[in-house]
C-alpha cells in the first residue's frame, strides 16, 4: 500500500473499537482489551491479538472478524500475531465496556479477586460466604449467591439475586 | 550435566518428551473430561465439565503446538494430536482413567489439579520464555479448576454417607496412579539442570500439603503410599488409551486431512 494512502495506526485503532466480541457482541474487541498492539511494518498491518482464554472457540472467529472489518476498510495486508504474554487479564476490559456488560445483564469482574489456589475457609464456603460480593445487574442488590462456577462461557461463572432472583452471568476475574 | 547441558540435540530431544509429556496429559484428560457432556448430574456441572475440558484442549494445542516447533518436521498440534499412536503418548496413567461415576471424575480432577497447579506455578519461571507464557497463561486457569475440583471433593467426602462411601473408594482406586506425577529420569534430569523444568520429586511437598488438607476437610483417609503404576511418560500405557485413541482420531483416520 502506498504509504501516503495508509491509514494512521489510530484510525485502525478506532475501526478495531467497532468490531463486536462474537459471544458478547455489546463489547468491542477493545473494550476487551484482547487487541495489543497495531503497527505498519512495511506495507503489512500487523494486529497483536492476546486470547482471552486459551481454548476460547471465540479466538478463531475473533481472527476472522478482525481480518473481515480491515478487508471492508480497503486493507488487503493484514497479519495477526498471537501474544501470549502478558497473560489477558480481566483488568483489561475497558471502564465502559464494563457499563456495558451490565447493561446488558451481566456483573462485570471485580479485579483483584481471580482464583488463587488457595483454599477459602470452610464455613464461608458452606454458607456461600466470601469477601467477594457481586451485585446483581439487574436490581443492584448485593445479595446474590454462586451457583456455578462456570457459566454459558468459560469466562463467565453463574450467579443468583437472592432479592430479585433474577440468574445472572458473572464475568469472573482471571 | 555440564557436558549433557552442551548438547544441543540432546536438549532438545529432551525438550520434546517434555512438552508430549505435559501436552498429552491435557489431551487426554480434556479429552476424558469432555465425555461427560451432555451426561453431568445437573447442568451447572455439565458445563462447569465442559469448560474444564475446554481450557485442557486449549492449552494442549498451545503445548502442543510448541512441540511441533521444537520438533522441527513440520508436524502441527493436530498431527500429534491425531495422528500418532498409543505407544508414542507420553501422559501419565492417572489421566487415561475412565470416568466412573462424577464423584470418581471430579477426584482424578483433583489430584491432577493440585500436581498441575504447582507445575505451572514453576514452570512460569522457566528459562525457556516459549514455556514460561504457555504456563503464565494456563497457570490462570487451572487455579479455577483446583478451586472447584477440591470444593466438590470436600463436599461430596463430607456430605452424604453414600457420596462418603464413593469419594473414598475413589480415592483409593486412584491413589497408586498419584506417584506416576513425581518420577523423574534422564530426560527430565537434563532439563532441570538448564533451568527449564523443576525436578518432578520438588513438588510433591506442596502437593502432598494441598492434599492432606483437602482430604482432611472432606472428612476422607489418605491412603497408605504402597505400589505406584507408571508407564505413561515412556509410552507404555493401560489397555485405556487404546479406546480415547481410537474415538477421537476416528476423523482423521478414516478421512485424512478433513476439515470443517
Amino acid at each position: 500500500m502506498d504509504p501516503a494512502l495508509r491509514p494512521s495506526v489510530d484510525e485502525v485503532w478506532h475501526w478495531l473499537s467497532e468490531v463486536p466480541d462474537p459471544e458478547i457482541p455489546v463489547i468491542s474487541l477493545t473494550d476487551l482489551g484482547i487487541i495489543r498492539d497495531v503497527e505498519w511494518r512495511d506495507d503489512t498491518l500487523v494486529v497483536t491479538v492476546t486470547p482471552t482464554y486459551s481454548g476460547c472457540p471465540a479466538t478463531t472467529v475473533i481472527n476472522l472478524d478482525i481480518e473481515a472489518a480491515l478487508a471492508g476498510k480497503g486493507l488487503a495486508k493484514v497479519k495477526l500475531e498471537r501474544r501470549l504474554s502478558p497473560a489477558w487479564t480481566t483488568d483489561w476490559i475497558s471502564a465502559e465496556g464494563r457499563e456495558k456488560l451490565r447493561d446488558y445483564g451481566i456483573a462485570p469482574p471485580i479485579d483483584g479477586t481471580a482464583a488463587d489456589g488457595v483454599l477459602m475457609k470452610r464455613i464461608d464456603r458452606l454458607s456461600g460466604r466470601s469477601n467477594l460480593t457481586i451485585a446483581c445487574p439487574r436490581c443492584g442488590s448485593a445479595n446474590t449467591e454462586k451457583i456455578s462456577q462456570f457459566g454459558s462461557t468459560p469466562c463467565k461463572a453463574s450467579y443468583r439475586c437472592t432479592d430479585c432472583l433474577e440468574p445472572f452471568d458473572y464475568f469472573k476475574c482471571i | 550435566m555440564a557436558t549433557a547441558a552442551l548438547d544441543p540435540a540432546a536438549r532438545q530431544a529432551a525438550l520434546l518428551e517434555f512438552l508430549l509429556r505435559i501436552g498429552d496429559n491435557t489431551l487426554i484428560l480434556g479429552h476424558r473430561v469432555s465425555e461427560w457432556c451432555g451426561h453431568s448430574p445437573a447442568l451447572e456441572e455439565d458445563i462447569a465439565l465442559a469448560n474444564t475440558a475446554l481450557d485442557l484442549i486449549g492449552q494442549t494445542q498451545l503445548w502442543l503446538g510448541l512441540a511441533g516447533e521444537v520438533e522441527g518436521k513440520g508436524r502441527s498440534a493436530d498431527d500429534l494430536a491425531y495422528l500418532r499412536d498409543g505407544y508414542e503418548f507420553r501422559n501419565i496413567l492417572l489421566v487415561e482413567r475412565p470416568n466412573g461415576d462424577f464423584g470418581k471424575t471430579l477426584m482424578r480432577q483433583f489430584l491432577f489439579d493440585a500436581w498441575h497447579y504447582l507445575l505451572l506455578k514453576a514452570l512460569k519461571g522457566s528459562s525457556d520464555t516459549r514455556i514460561a507464557e504457555i504456563a503464565e497463561k494456563a497457570f490462570k486457569e487451572v487455579s479455577y479448576h483446583l478451586d472447584r475440583s477440591r470444593d466438590l471433593v470436600i463436599r461430596l467426602g463430607d456430605g452424604t454417607a453414600e457420596s462418603h462411601r464413593r469419594m473414598q473408594e475413589a480415592l483409593d482406586e486412584l491413589w497408586p496412579f498419584t506417584g506416576e506425577m513425581f518420577m523423574s529420569d534422564a530426560l527430565d534430569a537434563e532439563l532441570v539442570e538448564a533451568g527449564i523444568v523443576p525436578a518432578p520429586e520438588s513438588l510433591k511437598a506442596g502437593w502432598d500439603e494441598i492434599v492432606a488438607e483437602t482430604l482432611a476437610e472432606g472428612t476422607l483417609k489418605k491412603p497408605a503410599d504402597g505400589y505406584m503404576h507408571k508407564g505413561g511418560r515412556r509410552g507404555v500405557h493401560t489397555e485405556h488409551l487404546g479406546f480415547i485413541l481410537s474415538e477421537m482420531q476416528f476423523l482423521q483416520r478414516a478421512y485424512p486431512g478433513a476439515t470443517w
